[in-house]
């Protein structure tokens, strides 16, 4: 059997990468991707828990529903960068930085 | 000859080899991701990264999740986000370099952030294998979880379910309204 500190181990570097991921990049898109790994990760140490649960398996349940959330949040996200494109004509968040004129 | 090397292989062996190489997917990807500077490989390393996942995934016994993953993920978020990028790709960045699909980006204070990251990872270790876990349950994936999910969503979550059903449509609809183009 794997033992859960596999996967506690993987899920640990993944959420510490989107993190760095979500930090460092400038474009808009990319820090939504971070956001996405760290979901994962979280999504991952439920996952491994829950095995230990098969009887009524609340661990998968709870990713269920995270998966319909960073659904929710990546549709609603991506809208408003579209509109700060057409705003802007650039996505760098460096730049972004007026709210309005 | 084949039928003996089928009988004495070891399963176990087998599962902890793919097991590793599904958590080598997975890990390469995110790490590309990190340190690429393509967007577009960005989102085809995230892809990867994905889909170890879901492989992941089956190995702790979530089969129905890891179809949804990729369903959900791969099918739906990832294609949401190329569409995103294919879209605010910049026209006045493009004419100097022949490749339609090159779109570059790139990071700032990197040193500090992989700092920080580093840092975090190491104290995840140290909880990690300090935390000495007792596992009381027992782990039992031989049948499919598909049917104690379905029980589950229409008994004991079947409000969340709804609520989770409503707050999807009305996030749709909200991006659908931000986004669409104002007439002047």
């Amino acid at each position: 059997m794997i033992a859960i500190q596999n996967y506690l181990v993987i899920s640990a570097l993944l959420f510490s990468i989107g993190l760095a991921v979500a930090v460092t990049k400038r474009n808009a898109i990319l820090i939504l991707m971070g956001i996405e790994l760290m979901l994962n990760a979280v999504n991952l140490n439920l996952v491994a828990f829950s095995q230990y649960d098969p009887n009524r398996l609340q661990g998968q349940m709870f990713v269920l529903f995270i998966m319909v959330v960073a659904a929710a949040e990546v549709t609603v996200a991506l809208a408003i960068i579209l509109k700060l494109y057409d705003y802007f004509k650039n996505l760098d968040l460096d730049e972004i930085n007026s709210l309005k004129k | 000859m084949f039928d003996e090397l089928l009988k004495n292989l070891d399963y176990t062996l087998i599962k902890q080899i793919a097991f590793a190489a599904f958590a080598v997917i997975t890990v390469g990807g995110a790490l590309y991701l990190l340190f690429t500077k393509s967007v577009l490989y960005a989102a085809y390393s995230l892809l990867l990264t994905l889909l170890g996942i879901a492989g992941l995934f089956v190995f702790a016994g979530a089969d129905f999740l890891a179809v949804s993953q990729i369903m959900i993920y791969v099918g739906g978020i990832l294609i949401l986000l190329i569409f995103g990028i294919m879209l605010t790709n910049n026209k006045n960045f493009q004419r100097t370099n022949l490749q339609t699909n090159k779109i570059e980006v790139g990071h700032h204070n990197r040193f500090w952030a992989v700092l920080v990251a580093v840092l975090l990872f190491l104290g995840f270790l140290k909880i990690i294998f300090a935390a000495n876990f007792h596992i009381v349950g027992k782990q039992i994936h031989n049948s499919s979880s598909l049917q104690q999910i379905g029980i589950n969503l229409m008994t004991d979550y079947i409000f969340a379910f709804e609520v989770i059903g409503i707050f999807l449509l009305a996030a749709l609809i909200g991006a659908v309204y931000i986004a669409k183009k104002e007439k002047v």
